[in-house]
C-alpha cells in the first residue's frame, strides 16, 4: 500500500461516533449532489477518494454467483463466489456507471461483519443471510450448492451490503469501502487492524451478564424483547415451513386426477370431453403451487433477516452489560482502595486484609513503610478516579449512541415487517384468485360431462 | 302383493324428503321414502353389534301402513342383498359398504366408521327404492316392515342350505368351463367395466389422499394464526398488522375445515360407492355369463344325446328364454346405471369444484378486507421514506 503510515492509521480507525441528530454522515445528504472533479479510478491510499465515494449516489449489487474449486489447508473444496458490483450515479436520474467489480466469498462477508461488530459495538449491525439452509420444507434441499439456495443467498448478501451502505455511520467505514473496491489483499488489511484482539471474549461477556448490578433498564428490556422476537419468529418460520409442505401436497395430488381423467375419458362417449378438459385444469392447479411457494420463500427470508437481527440487538445489550460491569468493578476497586488508604492513615482496621494479618503476626510496620504504602495507594486512587471518570463518560456515550441506533433500527424494523406482512397478504390474494379461476374452469368442464 | 285399500295422504317428514330427493332424477314419482339413522350399540354375551333405525314412509297400497320403523343390523342388509341378487342375477344391485375396513387401524365401532357406514346403508336402500324392478321385491318389503322376529322367520324360508350349496358347486363347475360365444355387446360392456373399475379405484385413492393432505394442512394452519397473535403482544407499532394477519389466518383455517367437510360428504362417498359398484358389475357379468354357459352346456348335451331329446329340447328352450330375459334385463339396467353414474360423478365433482371456489372466495375476501384496513391506516399516517 502506497500511502503514508499515519494517514493509514487514522483511516483504519472507526469513524467517530455520531451524536444524535446528525444524519449528514451518510448517503442521504449526498443524494443528488453533483461531485465535481471526482475521479472514478481507484486509489486505495487516497483519502479524498473515500469521502468522494459517498458523495455520489451509489448502487451496490451482488449480481452473480459462481461455483469455484479452491484449495484450502486440507483438500480441494467447492465454494461459491459472488460478484459485487458498485455503480455510481452522477445525477439523480442519470445513467449508472460501473465503478467497481470484484468477487467475494461468503467467508469474506463474514469477516467484514465481524470487523464491524468489534469496531461499532453500539450499532445494530445488519445480519448476514444464513450460512446453511434452515426451516426447510421437503421440496427445498438443504444443500448449500443448490441453485435456489445460492440464489436466495445472493439476494441476502446484496441486502446486507445495501443495509450497511445506507447506515449513516457504517457506510463511512474504510474497511467497508475497501471491501467494495479492493479485491486482493483485503483480508490482510482487515486482519492487520487487529480487530480480533479487540473483540470481547465470550466468557467475559457471559460473566458480565450474570454479575452486573445496575444495567440500564432499557437494555434489560431490549434484551428481553430480542429474546421474544427470536423465539416467535423461529416458531413462525417452522410452522410456515410445515404449512407450505402440506399445501404442496394438496396441490400436487390433484395433479394425479389429470392423468386418470384422461385415461377414463377414452372409454366414455358423453363424458369424455368434459373429463379430459377437467383433467387439464387439475394439472394447471397442481403446477400453480410452485410459483406460489417460491414467492413465499422470499417472504420467509424477510422474516429471517429480523430473526438474525435479534442476535445483533443482543450483541449491543451484551456490550452495554460488559461496559457497565467494567465500570462497577472499577468503582468497587476504587472504593476498596480508598478504604484501605483511610485505614492506613487513621490506623484503624475495619476490614480484613492480608497485610493486617501479617502485621499482627509479624509485627507492626514502620511509619516510613506505612507512609510509602499510603503514597502508592493515593497514586492508585488518583489514577483510578481518572479511569472511573473516563469509563463513566464512555459508558454514557455508549448508551446515548446505542440508543439512537436502536431507535433507528426500531423504525426500520416496523416499516420492513409491516411491508413484508402486507406483501404476504398480497401473495395470499393472488393465490386465491388463481384458485378461483382454475376451479371455475374445472366446474364448467364437469358440468358439461 | 296384496292390494290393501288403505290410501292415506302422505305424511312424510320434511327431513326424510330432503335425504331422498337428491339421489335420483325422478323425484315426482317417489312414493317410498327411507331413512337410516340412529346407530345403537348392542352388547350380548356372544357379541357386540350395531343396529340402525330404518324408517319408511310410503303411500303404496301394497304396504299395510304408511309408516314403518324397524331396527336392522349389517347382517340383515347383507341378507337382503343376497336375496336380490338371487332373484335378479343380471340386475345391477346397489353395493353395500364393506364388511370390514381393510386398511389402517380403524376401530370397528369408531364414530367416523359408523357414520360412513350409516350413510352408505341409507344410500343402498334408497337406490333399491328408486330401482324400477327392485323396488317391488317382496324381500325388500319384508326388510322394511318386519319386526325382528318376523324377519328371522322369513329368512328361514326359501332354498335351504344344502340346495344353496348344490347351486354353488354347479356354478363353480360351469364357470370353469367358461362361456363360448359371448355376444359382442357384452364383451364391450365387460371391457368398459374393467377399465372403469381401474380408473374409479385410482380416483378413489387420489380423493382419499387429497382429504388426508388437506386434513394435515388444516392441522398445521390451526397453529399458524395464533403465533401471529402471540407476536403482536410483544410489538407496539406492528400489533395492528400482526393481529390482522392472525385473524385472517384463523378465518382461512375455518374455511379449510368447511372445505374438508364438503369433501367427506359430497365427493368421497360417491366415488367410493362407484368403486363398490364396479365390483358388483363384475359379479353381474359373471352371472350373465353363467346363465349363458348353462344354456350352452345343455345345448351341447342335446347334440350328443340320442334319448330324451324332447325333454332336453324343452329344457334348452327354457334356458334360451332365460338367457334372453337376463340379457334384456341387463341391457336396460346397464343404460340406466350408466346414466346415473354420469349424473352422480358429474354432480359430485361439480359440487366439489363449487365448494373449492367458495373456499377461495372466502379467503380472498378475508385478505382483501385486511389490506383495505391497512391502507386506511396508511392514509391517516404520512408515509415514511425508506432510507
Amino acid at each position: 500500500m502506497e500511502e503514508a503510515a499515519p494517514a493509514l492509521e487514522r483511516l483504519l480507525q472507526p469513524a467517530p461516533l455520531e451524536p444524535l441528530g446528525h444524519p449528514d454522515a451518510g448517503l442521504e445528504a449526498a443524494v443528488g449532489e453533483e461531485a465535481e472533479g471526482a475521479q472514478d479510478e481507484e486509489g486505495p491510499g487516497d483519502r479524498t477518494m473515500t469521502e468522494n465515494f459517498w458523495v455520489k449516489k451509489i448502487e451496490i449489487s451482488v449480481s452473480e454467483a459462481e461455483k469455484r474449486t479452491g484449495r484450502n489447508a486440507m483438500n480441494m473444496q467447492e465454494y461459491t463466489a459472488y460478484l459485487v458490483e458498485t455503480r455510481s450515479v452522477e445525477h439523480n436520474d442519470g445513467p449508472s456507471v460501473l465503478t467497481d467489480s470484484l468477487w467475494r466469498r461468503y467467508s469474506e462477508f463474514e469477516l467484514l461483519r465481524n470487523y464491524l461488530l468489534v469496531y461499532y459495538p453500539h450499532i445494530v449491525v445488519p445480519p448476514l443471510p444464513e450460512k446453511r439452509a434452515e426451516f426447510i420444507w421437503h421440496k427445498l434441499s438443504a444443500d448449500n450448492m443448490d441453485p435456489d439456495f445460492v440464489e436466495r443467498r445472493r439476494i441476502g448478501l446484496e441486502n446486507f451490503l445495501l443495509r450497511v451502505a445506507s447506515h449513516p455511520i457504517l457506510c463511512r467505514d474504510r474497511i467497508f469501502y475497501l471491501f467494495l473496491t479492493q479485491e486482493g489483499n483485503w483480508k490482510e488489511i482487515v486482519n492487520e487492524t487487529g480487530f480480533q484482539l479487540k473483540a470481547d471474549s465470550r466468557l467475559k461477556a457471559l460473566n458480565a451478564t450474570f454479575r452486573v448490578k445496575n444495567p440500564d433498564k432499557r437494555f434489560t428490556e431490549l434484551k428481553h424483547y430480542s429474546d421474544e422476537l427470536q423465539s416467535v419468529i423461529s416458531h413462525l418460520l417452522r410452522v410456515r415451513a410445515r404449512v407450505a409442505d402440506r399445501l404442496y401436497g394438496v396441490y400436487k395430488v390433484h395433479g394425479n386426477y389429470g392423468r386418470v381423467f384422461s385415461e377414463w375419458s377414452a372409454i366414455e362417449k358423453e363424458m369424455g370431453d368434459g373429463l379430459q378438459s377437467a383433467g387439464h385444469h387439475m394439472d394447471v392447479y397442481a403446477s400453480s403451487i410452485d410459483d406460489i411457494l417460491e414467492d413465499e420463500e422470499h417472504y420467509a427470508d424477510q422474516l429471517k433477516e429480523y430473526l438474525f437481527y435479534a442476535e445483533a440487538l443482543r450483541a449491543v445489550c451484551r456490550k452495554h452489560e460488559l461496559m457497565q460491569y467494567d465500570l462497577e468493578m472499577a468503582a468497587q476497586d476504587l472504593a476498596s482502595k480508598k478504604q484501605q488508604c483511610e485505614e492506613l492513615s487513621t490506623g484503624t482496621v475495619r476490614t480484613f486484609s492480608l497485610k493486617g494479618m501479617t502485621t499482627k503476626l509479624f509485627g507492626q510496620e514502620t511509619p516510613e513503610q506505612r507512609e510509602a504504602r499510603i503514597k502508592v495507594l493515593e497514586e492508585q486512587i488518583s489514577e483510578g478516579e481518572q479511569q472511573l471518570k473516563s469509563k463513566n463518560l464512555e459508558g454514557r456515550e455508549f448508551v446515548k449512541n446505542a440508543w439512537a441506533d436502536i431507535e433507528r433500527f426500531k423504525e426500520q424494523k416496523n416499516r420492513d415487517l409491516k411491508e413484508a406482512l402486507i406483501s404476504y397478504a398480497v401473495m395470499q390474494i393472488s393465490m386465491c384468485k388463481k384458485g378461483i379461476q382454475v376451479w371455475t374452469n374445472a366446474k364448467e368442464c364437469f358440468s358439461k360431462m | 302383493m296384496d292390494m290393501n285399500s288403505l290410501s292415506p295422504t302422505m305424511p312424510t317428514s320434511p327431513l326424510s324428503m330432503i335425504n331422498q330427493v337428491k339421489f335420483e332424477d325422478e323425484p315426482d314419482l317417489k312414493d317410498l321414502f327411507i331413512t337410516v339413522d340412529d346407530p345403537e350399540s348392542h352388547v350380548t354375551t356372544i357379541e357386540t353389534f350395531i343396529t340402525y333405525r330404518v324408517a319408511t314412509q310410503t303411500s303404496r297400497g301394497e304396504f299395510d301402513s304408511s309408516e314403518f320403523e324397524v331396527r336392522r343390523r349389517y347382517q340383515d342388509f347383507l341378507w337382503l342383498k343376497g336375496k336380490l341378487e338371487e332373484a335378479h342375477p343380471t340386475l345391477i344391485i346397489p353395493p353395500l359398504p364393506e364388511k370390514f375396513v381393510v386398511k389402517g387401524m380403524v376401530e370397528r365401532f369408531s364414530d367416523d366408521f359408523i357414520e360412513t357406514r350409516r350413510r352408505a346403508l341409507n344410500k343402498f336402500l334408497n337406490r333399491i327404492a328408486d330401482h324400477p324392478t327392485l323396488t317391488f321385491s317382496e324381500d325388500f318389503k319384508v326388510f322394511l316392515t318386519a319386526q325382528a322376529g318376523e324377519l328371522s322367520s322369513h329368512k328361514k324360508q326359501g332354498p335351504g342350505l344344502l340346495s344353496r350349496m348344490g347351486q354353488t358347486v354347479r356354478a363353480v363347475a360351469l364357470s370353469m368351463r367358461g362361456v363360448r360365444s359371448r355376444p359382442e355387446e357384452f364383451t364391450e360392456m365387460n371391457d368398459f367395466i374393467e377399465t372403469f373399475s381401474q380408473k374409479i379405484n385410482l380416483i378413489d385413492k387420489i380423493s382419499q389422499r387429497i382429504y388426508k393432505e388437506e386434513r394435515e394442512y388444516f392441522d398445521e394452519m390451526k397453529e399458524y394464526g395464533p403465533i401471529h397473535a402471540l407476536w403482536s403482544e410483544s410489538e407496539e407499532d406492528l400489533a395492528d398488522t400482526l393481529g390482522g394477519v392472525a385473524s385472517c389466518l384463523d378465518r382461512c383455517c375455518q374455511a379449510t375445515e368447511r372445505r374438508l367437510c364438503g369433501l367427506s360428504e359430497a365427493l368421497l362417498p360417491v366415488v367410493h360407492e362407484y368403486v363398490l359398484y364396479s365390483e358388483m358389475l363384475m359379479g353381474v357379468m359373471r352371472r350373465r355369463d353363467h346363465i349363458q354357459a348353462e344354456l350352452e352346456s345343455k345345448a351341447e348335451a342335446l347334440t350328443y344325446k340320442k334319448a330324451d331329446t324332447d325333454l332336453l329340447t324343452e329344457e334348452v328352450g327354457k334356458l334360451e328364454d332365460k338367457v334372453e330375459c337376463a340379457n334384456t334385463a341387463l341391457r336396460a339396467d346397464w343404460e340406466r346405471w350408466k346414466q346415473n353414474m354420469r349424473n352422480d360423478i358429474k354432480s359430485a365433482f361439480a359440487d366439489t369444484a363449487e365448494r373449492n371456489i367458495h373456499y377461495y372466495e372466502q379467503c380472498l375476501a378475508t385478505w382483501e378486507s385486511f389490506l383495505t384496513a391497512q391502507s386506511d391506516l396508511y392514509a391517516k399516517e404520512p408515509p415514511d421514506d425508506k432510507p
